[in-house]
């Protein structure tokens, strides 16, 4: 027997026996400790997400109930932002929607999916004792830090911040006259350095530090999602890097790189003009579709971890799953223009991306199909985790769904722009990616802090933000099959005829009404995350103590270390016998085999 | 435990754990300048007739940045090859040269921007294009050295760098009252900067970044080379290891600039 599965927590114990002691400054904040890092991104990345819902919570009273002053905020909004009596206006509803999306996904979902959980998790998972190159981790995280802190400073520049959408779309992006836009550029350069670095680390790490006998099929599958994900980083990003380089010298070297001849905007000035509007989106696209993978597939992984553990049987198709990954991997690259049929590109081009888009989705109903017939005939644990990985697999079934009538040349032309794709793309990174954190969240909490968080507090925590999550989302995607177009400050009320009775393309009272039902179930939404965030830092102190280091009873790695697991990890090097999960193996003394039991 | 692989190879994969992350790295410089590539072929297909330039770089300056660029590319094999052989007095020898390499190239390079900043195109009011560098900006009057007046149909017959043109090269001076006027009243003329067209933009953003990454290697190998150069005797294995990673990507920025030179020179 050689499983390292210990009756009792000794972090303490351990922690005594490293040598060396670190000052606080060394230990917290310069730290090169993977697992410190992981907890510095996670706990970032989650202050991020929380003031990207905030903007949103902002931006929805606008849309509810446009032109009237703020509730609350109102005042803060009047002295910050200079916002006229504390209403949104249509500039500061520009900047709180391009930076709900910019936060959200580059400061949120990503440091939190990908740089969070890869950096506590994997090292541990393939039994290595570090990242391969701690220093450059540590730059990574504060290429994040720099990027954000830029990002939010653009806030309260004159003329606040960006204001041309996530997608930041030229020539517009180049147009609005004030400097928002510059340190949105130098802040994604910052992000992008940060994911680069992140990425060639995690990859290397796989690649090389994989302890002896944990071969490339014995990899627990959110293993295989950090590296697939590692890699769309690592090819994706430059191309939007080269963009927003141009696009800097649209803005500052007076280019025109974006910019098309004959174009005339006053706040542009002189232009030589001959550039090209669709380069951008191109360039934009290349990093944007893949992102949107960046964006799931580590959600997908970690579903996997805890449905393989709470069913307590081996995965459906691991085979299946490894190779689907692999597959989204390279196919999400051959699919970035059907964010761009309404471009005038071409039907042939059109054509193309359209039949790509429909074979991607291939991969992802496997995925999908694997997870789910995993339950097939298993006496589940219904606990916290469990709740919010089984929850991620229809939201995340009907966020997939939606987006093939999004991937047709035909029916994208009605749909495109409306609260259509709102829905659609919010169902797969809200209740979809966003569970599947969570998730990740209360499983891994107690290997972090050796305390289980609430159950109870855990469960109505789920249990509102499921119900109001569709509250906001579903409603959303009539409003958009009506018509309603995205990225109006007072939802349609003005652009519609919906007020003149018996206009012709108005949208109807219903579609205008659920503005408003839409608007106070993401606000319940809000509330309901209360019971989180006290859970979270309540049960650092308070919470359940874990009745052993493996209190889930799980199969990989990252369980067979000391709570928490000091520097270095393992006590003593572990070494791979079988595969990732091995759950009630018939004849096994324990309905658990660890991965490292001979 | 410590982290395995540092400077000895892994078995299965055969690489210690700087070479692959350097290869990954090299991976993701390669769609960034990729994307700027495919950026200049969309740009440059996309140009009015007459309005890419074609020969208005200095090509015997680009061919000798060229040949500086190759024998650094070589001195740096042959300082990781004298290291290999525990020769460190030439390996010191090598690096130097192409720490100097590198400053050559640098020169050269700020040399070729300077003149594109001086190199001016003037719209004049009788509808005529003056094009050359400028040397005296007067109160009321400009002088053009190596200067003509543009053909703009002849012009748009070139559609590359090689094609035989006659342009008479003069001094042409020009009165300020006879340039026109752009909005808000400033004369309408313009160096070649990067604002100047799509071409002097992609020009400047590539060799720009190209330029950065010189800079860029040419630090790192000045640190191993001279501050850090102390680890040879500390631990010599690792340190060759150091060396080869900035080769590595040294001969990256080299095989750059070898695209580089006949896509904005030649074509
Ligand atoms: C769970 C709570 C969330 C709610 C209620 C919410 C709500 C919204 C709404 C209403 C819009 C549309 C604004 C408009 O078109 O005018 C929007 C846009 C957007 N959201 Fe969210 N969001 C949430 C979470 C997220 C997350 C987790 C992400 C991360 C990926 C995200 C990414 C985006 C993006 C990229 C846009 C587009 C911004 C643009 O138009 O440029 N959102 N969100
Ligand atoms: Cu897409």
């Amino acid at each position: 027997m050689q499983a390292t599965t210990h009756a009792l927590p000794h972090g303490a114990v351990a922690h005594e026996a490293h040598h060396e002691e670190l000052g606080f400054w060394r230990k917290y904040v310069f730290s090169t400790d993977h697992k410190i890092i992981g907890i510095q991104y996670g706990i970032t990345a989650l202050i991020f997400l929380f003031f990207g819902f905030c903007l949103m919570m902002m931006m929805r009273w606008s849309i509810a109930y446009p032109n009237t002053p703020v509730p609350v905020v109102g005042p803060l909004l009047e002295k910050v932002l200079g916002a006229d009596k504390g209403v949104i206006s249509g500039e500061v509803y520009n900047q709180f929607g391009a930076m709900h999306g910019t936060i959200m996904v580059f400061l949120g979902i990503v440091p939190l999916a990908f740089a969070a959980f890869g950096n506590f998790v994997v090292p541990l998972q393939i039994g290595a004792p570090d990242m391969a190159f701690p220093r450059i981790n540590m730059a990574s995280y504060q290429a994040f830090v720099v990027g954000g802190i830029i990002m939010l400073v653009s806030f309260f520049i004159p003329g606040g911040a960006a204001q041309a959408g996530w997608t930041s779309y030229s020539p517009l992006a180049s147009a609005v006259a004030t400097q928002g836009q510059t340190f949105w550029i130098i802040g994604m350069v910052f992000l992008i350095t940060s994911s680069l670095l992140g990425a060639v680390n995690f990859l290397a790490t796989i690649i090389q530090l994989r302890a002896p006998g944990m071969t490339w099929m014995r990899l627990p599958f959110f293993v295989w999602s950090q590296f697939v994900t590692g890699f769309l980083l690592l090819l994706a990003f430059p191309p939007l890097e080269a963009a927003a380089i141009m696009q800097l010298m649209d803005k500052v070297a007076h280019t025109s790189f974006f910019l098309p001849s004959g174009l005339q905007i006053s706040s542009l000035g002189h232009i030589s003009g001959g550039g090209s509007p669709l380069l951008w989106q191109h360039l934009f696209w290349f990093l944007g579709h893949p992102e949107v993978y960046v964006l799931i597939l580590p959600a997908m992984g970690i579903v996997c971890e805890i449905i393989a553990n709470n069913t307590r049987k081996p995965i459906w198709g691991y085979k299946s799953l490894v190779y689907s990954a692999l597959t989204i991997g390279f196919l999400s690259f051959i699919v970035w223009a059907h964010h761009m049929y309404m471009t005038g590109m071409g039907t042939k081009i059109s054509t193309f991306f359209q039949t790509t888009t429909m074979i991607i989705s291939i991969p992802s109903v496997i995925i999908l199909t694997c997870l789910f017939l995993s339950l097939w005939g298993a006496s589940i644990r219904f606990n916290a985790p469990m709740l919010f990985a089984l929850a991620f697999l229809p939201m995340f079934g009907i966020g997939g769904l939606t987006g093939l009538p999004l991937g047709f040349n035909y029916s994208d032309l009605h749909l495109h722009d409306t609260y259509y794709v709102i829905a659609h793309f919010h169902y797969v990174v809200a209740p979809g990616t966003i569970f599947g954190l969570f998730a990740g969240i209360y499983y891994w909490y107690p290997k972090m802090t050796g305390r289980h968080m609430s159950e109870f507090w855990g469960k109505v925590h789920f249990w509102t933000s499921l119900i109001f999550m569709n509250l906001i989302f579903q409603p959303m995607f009539a409003q958009g099959m009506a018509g309603m177009l995205r990225r109006m400050a007072d939802g349609g009320a003005n652009y519609s005829a919906a007020q003149v009775p018996g206009a012709i393309g108005g949208l109807s009272p219903m579609i205008m009404h659920f503005n408003q039902t839409i608007s106070i179930a993401a606000w319940c939404l809000g509330l309901a995350q209360i019971p989180f965030i006290i859970n979270f830092f309540w049960s650092i102190k308070h919470g359940k103590p874990i009745a052993s280091d493996n209190p889930w009873e799980a199969t990989t790695l990252e369980w067979q270390t000391p709570t928490p697991p000091p520097h270095g990890n393992f006590e003593k090097a572990p070494e791979v016998h079988r595969g990732p999960y091995e759950y009630s193996v018939p004849g096994a003394a324990r309905d658990f085999t660890p991965q490292n039991e001979a | 435990m410590d982290i395995p692989y540092t400077s000895e190879p892994r078995q299965d994969t055969g690489l210690f754990n700087a070479k692959v992350g350097i290869w990954l790295f090299l991976a993701s410089e390669v769609m960034l300048f990729g994307a700027l590539f495919s950026s200049y072929i969309l740009l440059r297909v996309g140009a009015e007739p007459g309005e890419w330039p074609h020969g208005l770089l200095n090509i015997p300056l680009g061919m000798t940045n060229t040949i500086v660029l190759i024998v650094s590319s070589i001195t740096v094999v042959m300082a990781w090859a004298s290291l290999k052989m525990k020769n460190f007095a030439r390996f010191k020898l090598f690096q130097s040269i192409t720490l100097l390499c590198a400053l050559a190239f640098l020169g050269i390079k700020s040399y070729e921007y300077h003149d594109k900043f001086t190199h001016y195109e003037v719209w004049l009011k009788d509808g005529k294009i003056a094009d050359g560098h400028l040397v005296e900006n007067n109160a009321d009057t400009i002088v053009l050295h190596h200067a003509h007046y543009v053909d703009k149909e002849a012009a748009a017959k070139v559609t590359h760098a090689w094609q035989e043109r006659e342009i008479k090269e003069e001094e042409i001076t020009i009165k300020k009252s006879d340039i026109r006027l752009r909005e808000g009243g400033k004369l309408d003329m313009e160096s070649y900067g990067p604002w100047h067209n799509t071409y002097t933009a992609i020009y400047f953003t590539l060799t720009g970044l190209h330029a950065l990454h010189v800079i860029g290697g040419a630090i790192v190998i000045f640190f191993l080379w001279g501050p850090l150069s102390g680890m040879w005797k500390t631990d010599p294995e690792r340190y060759t290891n150091r060396i080869e990673i900035s080769g590595l990507f040294w001969h990256f920025v080299d095989l750059v600039w070898i695209f580089l030179f006949p896509v904005l020179y030649l074509l």
